[in-house]
């Protein structure tokens, strides 16, 4: 059985004026132990919005529908309320810009501390001592927890939200872009890192980044989200290799490779808007190798070798 | 092009300056608002208009001491015979008046003293800092009983005295404000291209905290209106002014309410009651406007919500 797996998910906000915006519409995501899927966009995509909602905290002002099933226990069905005793003991974050995520004031052990103690696994002494055991797992001396967050620098501070977010024993982390904004010493470090922690805590790690040189290193298998959807998914191989879409042949093609003999080229034009229903291929409007079906008809789920799937109408690959 | 200007073309300053808030959609989001701005509107138009809408003179004999409230003087008539209803419509202009000059000078000197103190920090904000200490201390009451006692009673010096009283608040205010802004990296960007404090503060210091005073501007009107009531009240108001507050004094020393004339009284009550209400809702709505932060929305308990799944368009 998956650790966690997304069934269909979608997530609509609400705009003024009685209008929605079809954020993520209807993706589908199943990690086992130990695994680590790279979850590759470009801004805007939805993959934030997605993860967000398996952590379940959207916004009140967004809406939720589809399934997210932790060990084939849909956490997602009752909305916050089902969602709450789950989070940050089976499933575990590490927000976006984490290193500013800590609150200057207190110290960084104790803001590691606060969600052992809420989730009675540890207090007092033994909460202490755990905290250290954390931050010794991420590679800080545990005597470094009375420390305040200005006192670390970035990558230490990355470390720390690391160590936050493992606290309380996690089957599933989701990591939102857990190495932008660090220089690529410390980027490789923490990758490191999380390989590592997934490797020895057995955690189903979703890694959510637009770095996909970062994702061929760190994961096993990816999904390319465009537009609120899933364009393809496989493992890094196959889709750096063997596009299905062509979607995810520009990606490759747009990130600098350091064999490389080819130019790197954009992708031009922009992703739709999410606020108007879209007819046919999302991607249509941009793709050099669209044809006939795909202005009018949703592009079907199509399959090269088994978990190597991508809604486009194209056969033999991109 | 000098340095500043090129950077200044890039990354155009102004932005800040530019957001206009759309008063229609602001009112139109902010019920409250609305209701205040239209309370406001009427008495506003009440004061411009009063002596074409006023049916006899402020100071004008047209009836019997105390005359009930009958069909040609619908709220009566006051201890010397005056028509209450054109007494508060003259009124309006002479409250209405000393709230905003009131505020003015209170924002205005606060402001300034706001700016300067939290923009130059230091010896100048400590000693600025000092002297605002000092006003705060000294009983408002007090203060505003011995200096109107020594300067007389005039429309001008009740102005003057509620702007002494009110200054303090804006200035610190700002003051903070305005320290949290000249930390901001834009400011040090201004700096370092060699803008001068007074480039820095106009353009890039003064339209941040704009909005914030813009609101307290329209509370501090409120507490203005409602400190030249008490100050007149306290028979310390211009002699010659027929404010809201003059009326309640004079049918208090005449003994209004000996003689039942209840109409004395009550229609300037509550004529600054509901302008102070309509200047407070105003601007509350406004300081959460231009501040949503005070809406603090994701503390509360509300959450996303769920729906049924959509029917798949896509075959699988």
């Amino acid at each position: 059985m998956s650790a966690l797996a997304v069934e269909d998910l979608h997530v609509w906000f609400d705009l003024p004026g009685g209008r929605e915006l079809h954020a993520v519409q209807g993706i589908d995501l199943a990690l086992a132990r130990g695994e680590r899927l790279g979850l590759v966009g470009e801004s805007g995509c939805g993959k934030t919005t997605a993860i967000l909602a398996m952590m379940g905290l959207l916004p009140p002002s967004a809406s939720v529908a589809g399934r997210v099933l932790l060990d084939g226990v849909d956490i997602l069905a009752g909305g916050d309320r089902t969602m709450r005793p789950h989070r940050w003991t089976d499933i575990a974050m590490v927000f976006q810009g984490a290193m500013n995520a800590f609150d200057p004031v207190k110290t960084v052990g104790s803001q590691i501390t606060e969600p052992l103690e809420r989730a009675g696994i540890a207090s007092g002494r033994a909460a202490r001592t755990r905290t250290g055991e954390l931050l010794e797992l991420v590679g800080i001396s545990a005597e470094r927890q009375d420390r305040y967050p200005h006192e670390f620098s970035g990558g230490m501070r990355q470390r720390a939200a690391i160590a936050m977010a493992l606290a309380c024993e996690p089957k599933v982390l989701l990591a939102d872009e857990p190495t932008t904004a660090l220089d690529v010493m410390v980027q490789a470090q923490i990758l490191e890192l999380l390989v590592r922690l997934t490797d020895e805590l057995g955690l189903a790690m979703v890694l959510v980044t637009h770095d996909l040189p970062l994702v061929s290193q760190a994961c096993t298998r990816a999904a390319v989200m465009y537009a609120g959807r899933i364009a393809e998914t496989g493992t890094t191989r196959e889709l750096h290799h063997a596009p299905l879409h062509p979607y995810t042949r520009m990606l490759f093609q747009a990130t600098p490779d350091l064999h490389g003999t080819g130019a790197v080229r954009s992708i031009p034009g922009a992703p739709p808007r999410l606020d108007e229903p879209t007819v046919g291929c999302p991607f249509s409007p941009r793709c050099d190798r669209a044809f006939a079906p795909c202005a009018t008809t949703r592009p079907p789920l199509r399959s090269a070798e088994p978990g190597h799937l991508a809604h486009c109408h194209l056969e033999g690959g991109a | 092009m000098s340095p500043q200007e090129l950077a200044e073309a890039v990354v155009p300053a102004t932005a800040d300056t530019r957001r206009r808030i759309p008063l229609w959609g602001f009112l139109k989001g902010h019920p409250q608002a609305a209701i205040g701005a239209a309370i406001l509107v009427v008495f506003a138009l009440v004061a411009i208009l009063g002596p074409w809408l006023a049916p006899y003179g402020p100071r004008e004999q047209v009836g019997p001491i105390f005359g009930t409230p009958s069909n040609p003087h619908p709220l009566g008539l006051d201890d010397a015979g005056i028509d209450i209803l054109s007494l508060l419509i003259y009124g309006a202009r002479i409250t209405l008046i000393v709230g905003f000059a009131g505020a003015l000078v209170a924002v205005v000197v606060g402001g300034t003293i706001g700016i300067v103190s939290g923009y130059f920090g230091g010896r100048i904000d400590n000693l600025l800092m000092r002297v605002t200490d000092y006003f705060l201390v000294i009983p408002d009451l007090v203060l505003l009983i011995v200096v109107a006692s020594i300067w007389g009673r005039s429309l001008r010096n009740i102005i003057i005295i509620i702007g002494l009283v009110y200054w303090t608040f804006m200035a610190r205010l700002i003051r903070s404000q305005v320290k949290v802004v000249r930390e901001r990296a834009y400011v040090k960007r201004a700096q370092a291209l060699g803008a001068s404090h007074v480039r820095i503060i106009t353009r890039h210091v003064l339209p941040q905290v704009l909005p914030l005073i813009l609101a307290q501007t329209v509370l501090m009107v409120a507490l203005a209106i409602f400190l030249e009531t008490a100050i007149s009240f306290l028979g310390l108001g211009d002699p010659n002014a027929p404010s809201w507050g003059r009326m309640i004094e004079n049918a208090f020393d005449r003994s209004a309410i000996s003689y039942g004339a209840w109409w004395a009284i009550v229609p300037p009550g509550l004529a600054v009651a509901i302008v102070i209400m309509a200047f407070n809702m105003l601007g509350t709505a406004a300081e959460d406007a231009l501040n949503p932060r005070l809406k603090v929305s994701h503390l509360l308990r509300r959450h996303f919500r769920m729906r049924p799944l959509p029917d798949r368009e896509d075959p699988r």
